[in-house]
């Protein structure tokens, strides 16, 4: 076998065994009332933070306390409470962090609106400086040995 | 001359800016508690291997106390519970042990065996209360007024520093006040 047949073969492995894994559910089966609730469970798991193992949302996470957390979100889905209403309970317990998306508040101003500011600079910035070299060429004198003068 | 020094202090921006982002990174297990200065969950638990006597919030209301995490199956509690022995020692809050999400025969044995400093032990088996009180890790402690309000939380295990500095001096203020 040459290698680069070799090469494919482990990247069509490794391919196969992320896929899996990716497949591989944690969650256990649960039942719906109505193909909505169960969108509604699988989006509102999957925007809720696991608080054990940070950086996974409560639908990936195989942690107790996600387990627990998905039976909370469930139970309350059937209650008929709204997504905010659930939102609300665990912001009520585990704070903000629980949200995956950050909610526009006075402490997340900043995380909100430093890329426009950022965008914005970028675009001024860009505008003096192509405005300079513009103004720049059309002094240039013609000849191109000539020294130029801003 | 300006156009070197500014990619260099936006570089240096970006130094501070990562610099202070790892540190918060660093100090975000200890996320502070939505709790604080909110009346503690209600909650009505069945004493731990007592199955006939019950505890409420109401019942605990008048002193101050503490409410203290933890599990058998919980490792950081075996090493924190030296200190709440110590604590317990000292007399001066009533302690309250939430033993949750746990077997009761685990819980029962583990106390034997290290000893118990709860004034009371409660079971929370099912970890219901545990979610009410945000609890998302073990051991996790919270310090109530005699109004049944969250005046502090510790996450993790609790150390003499923490007792010292930030448990007695509260629990002090609260007896002087009323």
């Amino acid at each position: 076998m040459n290698p680069f047949r070799i090469i494919v073969l482990i990247m069509a492995l490794a391919l196969s065994v992320s896929v899996s894994a990716q497949l591989a559910p944690v969650q256990e089966p649960m039942k719906f009332d109505n193909p909505q609730q169960e969108e509604r469970f699988n989006h509102l798991t999957r925007e809720l933070r696991c608080l054990v193992c940070q950086n996974q949302n409560l639908a990936d996470s195989d942690a107790q306390l996600a387990h627990d957390l998905r039976a909370e979100v469930h139970e309350m889905l059937i209650a008929g409470k709204s997504d905010d209403e659930i939102k609300q309970f665990m912001v009520d317990r585990y704070g903000d962090f629980v949200l995956y998306r950050p909610p526009v508040q006075e402490n997340t101003f900043l995380l909100w609106l430093a890329p426009m500011v950022l965008l914005l600079g970028g675009a001024i910035i860009l505008r003096v400086i192509i405005k300079k070299r513009t103004a720049l060429l059309a002094s240039a004198p013609d000849d191109e040995t000539g020294d130029r003068t801003a | 001359m300006n156009s070197r020094i500014i990619p260099l202090l936006g570089f240096l921006a970006l130094v501070v800016l990562l610099v202070v982002g790892l540190n918060i990174a660093d100090r975000k297990t200890n996320l502070p508690s939505p709790l604080i200065d909110k009346p503690a969950p209600e909650f009505d638990l069945q004493v731990l291997a007592r199955p006939d006597e019950k505890v409420s919030k109401e019942s605990l209301l008048g002193k101050p106390y503490l409410v203290n995490f933890w599990g058998s199956w919980c490792v950081t509690c075996r090493a924190e519970h030296p200190v709440v022995t110590q604590l317990a020692k000292l007399n001066k809050v009533y302690i309250v042990g939430m033993n949750f999400r746990d077997e009761t025969a685990d819980a029962v044995a583990w106390l034997k065996r290290w000893g118990n400093p709860y004034d009371i032990s409660l079971s929370d088996f099912d970890g219901r209360v545990s979610i009410d009180f945000g609890v998302y890790a073990a051991p996790e402690t919270f310090l109530v007024d005699p109004s049944g309000t969250i005046v502090f939380k510790h996450l993790g295990q609790l150390t003499w520093e923490v007792v010292e500095n930030e448990i007695l001096p509260r629990v002090e203020k609260m007896e002087s006040g009323s």
